[in-house]
């Protein structure tokens, strides 16, 4: 029984992002403009012989993509409340964990899917020779799956979480900008955060390589870029993964404990 | 065993007592109405009783399951359906049914089947697929009430059911309440603001008002209480009049609402024409004059003070409801 509560949330989520047309299209649409725009622009800026901008920044990317689509997923919580669906959802026999449990499906699968489109543009850019990067082979498609998973779950539950706090729709994505910003301009997506071998020699000042050190987004990208363009990797494949994974439990019970008490 | 039985329960918002140690039994297959003003307490009762809102003091037994104790078994117990819209717009009538067959556990071959004869019952059949978006609002109460019935519940709360619907889909609603009332056997609890409402469709009326339960008996009886008809008479300054009619034998009770004089009496046909003479001897102008049976709005009066009506249009309760929804 509960399992069909979770699968029938889940399924809502799909349909509304599915009949949503207009959504969809800007959701493709802005993370190719990030790469093919600021990529290739910033490409011509810095690029070195042996550094291509658009490699390094690709991964980065496709994490910006998962954390603004997944922590803005919240935001069906929020109109769930404003038209009173929500009241429907929190009088059927169903225990608000799992309620949370389809939503953070939910978002987290629209969030994998978005991610997914995205790696196919990048693809493309290999095809067309505006990158150079080598061909992945199942271990490295496996691990970009596990850590765009990871990475969804994380920041759908920390979005749910400012979901069943706030009440009004329009203060949301404001409250989740002032949040998402700084995660995502501190998590290695658009510049390296220490050397690479080889490539780069600069370093970042202590204040700011600290920030970077503590946002979990910097290891989630970083296990991307491990199996995407593994030169431009900063850590071990397993510091990465150890990281996000303890994130993302964290947030996921930090979540429930917050959708717990969620009113309509 | 009653289909509900509330012991003490109270609720508080702030310094608001919005429920105030209700003590209120239910029997089964009864349709009951509560009928108050706006912000009297209805929608909250109704919303602890569905476990939507935990109470702040006392319990109530739902089907005989404790609300406090044993939340999960009183909400498959139950359906409900909200005074405020709660239906998914973005999905067709059949889906947002398949949505809550699914919340409550049926099986495909049960929501299949269900999910036409609900619509059957309602009269949705044919716009089933469409989009919700495309309902009419009477469109949309009746998908609700279809939702309500879907998982079979023993005992439906229809909080406000009629609201701002217009008089023809009015009637078919209160149609299809009495039917399920009667034909299905559900136990139905419903609240309103409309005395006619109460008094056309329900066994059983409680009055409430800020919280309380002031009179709880079938709706007949309630007014058979108050002996005789009503004169209600337009005058400026009614104030003015209260002294001679008071003092007047035939006259039983005398209450001013605004600008109408309410007056009971035994024999309101013989006795209006003088009435209206009192009036025009102390120089006033009678600009409006009503005789009828007494309603329930009469009961309220009698027990309040004040119509049921006034209530909607002060400024102060107002703010008190916005500020209970929003805590809610």
């Amino acid at each position: 029984m509960t399992g069909q509560a979770i699968y029938v949330l889940w399924l809502r989520d799909m349909k509304w992002f599915l009949r949503a047309r207009a959504r969809v299209i800007s959701w493709i649409v802005t993370p190719f403009l990030w790469l093919a725009i600021i990529g290739i622009g910033l490409n011509a800026a810095f690029a070195r012989p042996d550094f291509n901008y658009l490699e390094f920044m690709a991964p980065g990317i496709v994490g910006m993509t998962l954390l603004f689509a997944s922590t803005m997923s919240g935001i069906s919580v929020i109109w769930d409340k404003q038209f009173g669906f929500m009241k429907e959802i929190l009088v059927a026999p169903v225990s608000r964990i799992h309620i949370m449990l389809g939503k953070v499906l939910g978002g987290a699968t629209i969030a994998i899917l978005q991610g997914v489109l995205l790696l196919l543009a990048i693809g493309l850019f290999e095809v067309i020779g505006l990158i150079d990067i080598r061909t992945p082979g199942v271990i490295q498609l496996l691990q970009i799956f596990v850590f765009m998973v990871l990475i969804s779950l994380s920041f759908v539950s920390v979005g749910l979480a400012f979901a069943s706090k706030i009440e009004d729709p329009v203060a949301f994505p404001v409250v989740i900008n002032f949040f998402i910003m700084p995660i995502f301009f501190t998590s290695g997506a658009i510049f390296p955060v220490g050397k690479i071998p080889g490539y780069l020699q600069t370093t970042l000042p202590g204040w700011l390589s600290s920030l970077t050190r503590i946002n979990p987004l910097t290891y989630g990208i970083d296990g991307l870029r491990r199996a995407i363009c593994p030169e431009y990797a900063q850590f071990s494949v397993w510091l990465d993964f150890g990281a996000i994974l303890v994130f993302s439990l964290a947030m996921i019970l930090l979540g429930g404990y917050l959708f717990r008490k969620i009113s309509a | 065993m009653p289909a509900i039985a509330t012991n003490g329960l109270t609720r508080k918002f702030g310094d608001l007592v919005a429920v105030d140690h209700i003590n209120l039994k239910i029997e089964e297959g009864e349709l009951f109405g509560l009928l108050g003003p706006n912000g009297a307490g209805k929608t909250t009762f109704i919303h602890m009783l569905s476990t939507v809102l935990p109470p702040t003091e006392g319990t109530a037994k739902v089907a005989g399951f404790d609300i406090r104790k044993t939340p999960d078994a009183v909400r498959t117990a139950i359906g409900i359906v909200f005074q405020d819209p709660s239906l998914d717009n973005r999905l067709t009538g059949r889906e947002n049914l398949d949505f809550h067959g699914r919340m409550y556990g049926l099986t495909k071959e049960q929501r299949d089947k269900r999910i036409n004869k609900v619509l059957e019952l309602v009269g949705l059949r044919d716009r089933a697929d469409s989009f919700v978006e495309t309902y009419s609002s009477g469109m949309r109460r009746r998908l609700e009430m279809a939702r309500g019935l879907m998982h079979r519940p023993k005992i439906l709360f229809l909080d406000e059911p009629t609201l701002g619907l217009d008089p023809q889909t009015r009637r078919s609603i209160w149609e299809y309440i009495q039917t399920l009332n009667k034909t299905e056997n559900v136990t139905v609890i419903l609240t309103t603001h409309y005395m006619e409402e109460a008094d056309y469709l329900c066994d059983r009326v409680g009055i409430i008002d800020h919280g309380k339960i002031i009179a709880l008996d079938e709706p007949e009886t309630l007014k058979d209480k108050l002996k005789g008809d009503i004169v209600s008479l337009k005058v400026q300054q009614p104030e003015k009049y209260i002294g001679i009619f008071q003092k007047n034998k035939f006259v039983g009770e005398v209450k001013v609402v605004e600008d109408l004089l309410h007056l009971r009496v035994s024999n309101g046909e013989k006795l209006t024409p003088k009435l209206m003479e009192l009036i025009r001897k102390r120089g006033g102008r009678v600009q409006a004059v009503s005789l009828r049976r007494p309603t329930l709005e009469d009961v309220f009066i009698l027990h309040t003070g004040r119509a049921i009506r006034e209530e909607e249009v002060k400024p102060s309760e107002t703010r008190w409801r916005m500020m209970a929804r929003t805590r809610r």
